[in-house]
């Protein structure tokens, strides 16, 4: 058969494995399967950003994406664009608020971390604007889902990361009064689907599910009621867990699997019929807090807020080996191989690493936070090849290996 | 036969200043739920393609849509100079100044002309902020009222307090606001911040009515159907009457548990008359943690049931017109069940101001 070339144009132009193309990256797993995560770690280079902030950076083809929100009410939204390699601005965009920009102080409007398909970037703010660019920063279209749905906001601020599936965006606004769930034409900006949701505040983000190529790719809506399989194509129901699940910290998929943060973390198997996904264990005591959990090399780890790492058997949830970091946390662990990085809330970037069996400490790095200003690190990392990105409220960093001492 | 260059010119020009303002249209045009979004985006490339010249007639275009077509006119402005400043391009800076000095253009637009002069030429920004210390914009004159401050502020004495009061008969902003209250308490001088603001301080109240099960929120109370002070209700726990209430707080805090004690699943009402001198527009902004609905006239304006994530001055901000003469003002106001010691506030503050958060007294203050 052959491929039209616009569809090969697209092929080539898709996300790359180096590519770290929404919160938590690959098919929101946490995991860079081509990343080497060095264990003495420097600072490459900085870039000044324009605004507030804890959405991640994420990567497409060389280039970083961040959102930041400036002025005294976080009104003025920005989009940029960067130089992976070199740490130069190559552009940036902004607009200004439709929607409520109230969060608690911690937090900020700039909450909602991009996604990519490769060729697009979808922003999405906390105050429910969200656009649309091409890679060289081309406005693709707009929305503003307060202007379209004006009870939809949350007083503590909205932080919910959109996905792309196929020519779906999914964005979840949950909220205790105007709750919903949209699929988005990613071509268009025009509503596919819009489905109600659960009226309570709920931070998660929607995750990608497509454990093979013969599966229904599906996206996963997380909610205290449990997690909803919906096709991203038409929002219509695939298959729904009612268990319950944490409206702070988003589950993850590995393998087929999802790991629900429910009830502790719950290991589901999803069906391709329709029916409830059986449950394959359950890990009462694992409490991930807000941080969302990872698997990785046949485990699971959580970090709870006070900075302690529990591991679990992927199969069977059996309790592994623990390791207390300096906490505390906000932002979720990513990893590669057998490596861990994580950063807590005063920039302390800590490189774990499991090769050996339990895990330990290989190395750490204090970031520079502008203490005066009270900063901290919010927002997971970025990883790529042996790159680690990370921005606070002013400043985005990569960080790379350190020479040997 | 030589034709005059300016009609050469006309007709050369008159198609491409046609098809801008088409294309601009398009962008003004964007409607709820992305409904125009494909045209939008051809129109966009075209605008971005046209450079420099088209930064008047897309000045001139903000304002004329909603605020997402607004967004989508800022973008293609910003393209523009970025992509003017990369290749040195000028961009019509004394237009744009000409369009921001000028009161009768669009909010929007005077705003979007000083952020984009902002990124072409900052020096000439800075020159010309210090001049907006009495725009109508609120978010134009915050520079200027910083400069004040920032001026007042290597002063000492008498000096920094002029300094400091001239800020204040410009300031809108509530940091701002706040700032300078305090500093001129040191000084000796106590800012009406109630009157600053314009927020409401005389109410009568009535309650409580239930909220179980937040049921209340939904349930139209007798109190929705008639305001009148003299009637008496049944009400949660017995017969109800209003009583006047006078808030004491510096931002217009109205607060149901004095009066009412610490209720919880309970529902109450606020009122009170504002006597406005002409018929206008006006904002009614409103900041609370508990479920509220808003009335003026008997009209609904809004209603949110979100409990206790937070409170903030100018949170909400409804759209009125008032009426000359008086203008009843209703607010419902309801407190939940939630035990925790962070969901006890049940109260509300609410002003009246115009859209640039300049307060409109009552007449009858």
């Amino acid at each position: 058969m052959k491929l039209a070339l616009p569809a090969l144009c697209a092929l080539a132009l898709s996300c790359h494995a180096s590519d770290w193309p929404q919160f938590r990256g690959p098919g929101s797993t946490g995991v860079a399967a081509d990343a080497a995560i060095p264990a003495k770690t420097k600072i490459e280079w900085t870039a000044p950003l324009p605004g507030r902030g804890l959405a991640s950076p994420i990567l497409i083809g060389g280039k970083l994406f961040i959102t930041a929100a400036s002025g005294p009410k976080q009104q003025r939204l920005h989009v940029l664009c960067f130089d992976a390699e070199t740490g130069a601005r190559i552009w940036e965009r902004q607009l200004q608020a439709t929607g409520r920009t109230m969060t608690f102080a911690k937090s900020s409007v700039a909450a909602c971390t991009p996604c990519s398909d490769g060729r697009r970037v979808f922003a999405l703010w906390s105050c429910n604007d969200l656009a649309a660019f091409d890679l060289d920063g081309n406005l693709l279209w707009l929305r503003g889902l307060t202007a379209d749905y004006p009870n939809a906001s949350n007083s503590l601020g909205m932080a919910s990361s959109p996905i792309v599936v196929g020519e779906t965006v999914v964005v979840m606004i949950e909220n205790d009064s105007e709750s919903y769930a949209l699929g988005i034409d990613a071509k268009t900006g025009r509503n596919l689907w819009k489905l109600d949701r659960p009226k309570t505040a709920n931070w998660t983000s929607p995750l990608p599910f497509h454990p093979d190529a013969k599966s229904r790719p599906a996206a996963l809506l997380q909610s205290n009621a449990g997690i909803l399989a919906i096709d991203p194509a038409s929002g219509s129901r695939l298959w729904e867990y009612t268990g319950g699940a944490s409206t702070i910290s988003s589950g993850v998929v590995s393998g087929g699997t999802l790991f629900a943060v429910s009830n502790g973390i719950t290991a589901l198997s999803p069906t391709s019929d329709g029916a409830a996904p059986a449950q394959l264990w359950r890990a009462k005591g694992i409490n991930p807090s807000t941080i969302s959990p990872l698997i990785l090399d046949g485990l699971l780890f959580s970090v709870n807020s006070a900075g302690v790492i529990a591991t679990a058997d992927a199969k069977t949830g059996d309790s592994k080996w623990k390791l207390r970091l300096t906490g505390p946390f906000s932002a979720s662990p990513v990893g590669a191989g057998q490596r861990l990085v994580l950063v807590n809330e005063p920039g302390l970037l800590q490189v774990v690493d499991f090769s050996k069996g339990d895990g330990v400490l290989a190395g750490d790095l204090q970031l520079p936070l502008k203490t005066e200003a009270k900063e901290l690190i919010l927002g997971t990392p970025a990883l790529s090849g042996s790159r680690i990105f990370i921005r606070t409220d002013s400043a985005l960093w990569r960080i790379g290996e350190a020479a040997a001492e | 036969m030589k034709l005059p260059v300016a009609f050469v010119l006309f007709a050369a020009l008159a198609p491409l200043h046609a098809a801008l303002e088409d294309s601009l249209k398009s962008l003004v045009a964007v409607e709820r739920e992305g409904r125009g979004n494909e045209a939008a985006n051809t129109a966009w490339q075209d605008i971005v393609k046209a450079g420099p010249s088209a930064i008047p007639a897309l000045l001139a275009a903000s304002g004329k849509g909603s605020e997402v077509a607004d967004n989508w006119l800022r973008l293609a402005g910003d393209v523009i100079v970025e992509n003017a400043r990369r290749t040195n391009e000028p961009v019509p800076l004394a237009a744009m100044e000409t369009f921001l000095t000028d009161l009768t253009h669009s909010p929007s637009g005077r705003q979007l002309a000083f952020d984009l002069m902002r990124r072409a030429d900052p020096a000439k920004a800075d020159a010309i902020e210090p001049h907006l210390i009495q725009d109508p914009v609120q978010a134009l004159r915050r520079g200027a009222v910083e400069r004040l401050i920032t001026v007042a502020r290597k002063k000492s004495g008498d000096e920094m307090k002029a300094g400091y009061l001239e800020a204040l008969a410009a300031v809108r902003d509530e940091d701002q606001t706040a700032f300078l209250a305090k500093e001129l308490k040191q000084l000796g001088v106590t800012v009406d911040l109630p009157s600053h603001f314009g927020f409401l301080m005389k109410w009568h109240i009535i309650g409580p009515f239930e909220n179980a099960e937040k049921k209340g929120f939904d349930t139209a109370f007798p109190p929705e159907k008639e305001v009148a002070l003299e009637a008496t209700y049944e009400g949660k726990s017995g017969q109800v009457t209003w009583q006047p209430f006078e808030s004491k707080h510096d931002y217009g805090k109205v607060d149901f548990n004095k009066p009412f004690g610490m209720l919880k699943e309970a529902t109450a009402y606020a009122t009170t008359t504002f006597d406005s001198a002409v018929e206008r527009d006006a904002e009614l902004r409103l900041g609370g943690k508990n479920a509220w609905k808003v009335w003026i006239n008997g009209q609904l304006l809004f209603g949110r049931d979100e409990y206790h994530r937070g409170q903030e001055m100018d949170q909400y901000k409804l759209k009125c017109r008032l009426k000359k003469g008086a203008n009843v003002i209703l607010v419902k106001c309801c407190q939940d069940g939630q035990k925790e010691e962070w969901t006890v506030e049940w109260e509300f503050q609410l002003r009246v101001c115009d859209s640039t958060g300049t307060a409109i007294l009552s007449a009858s203050k």
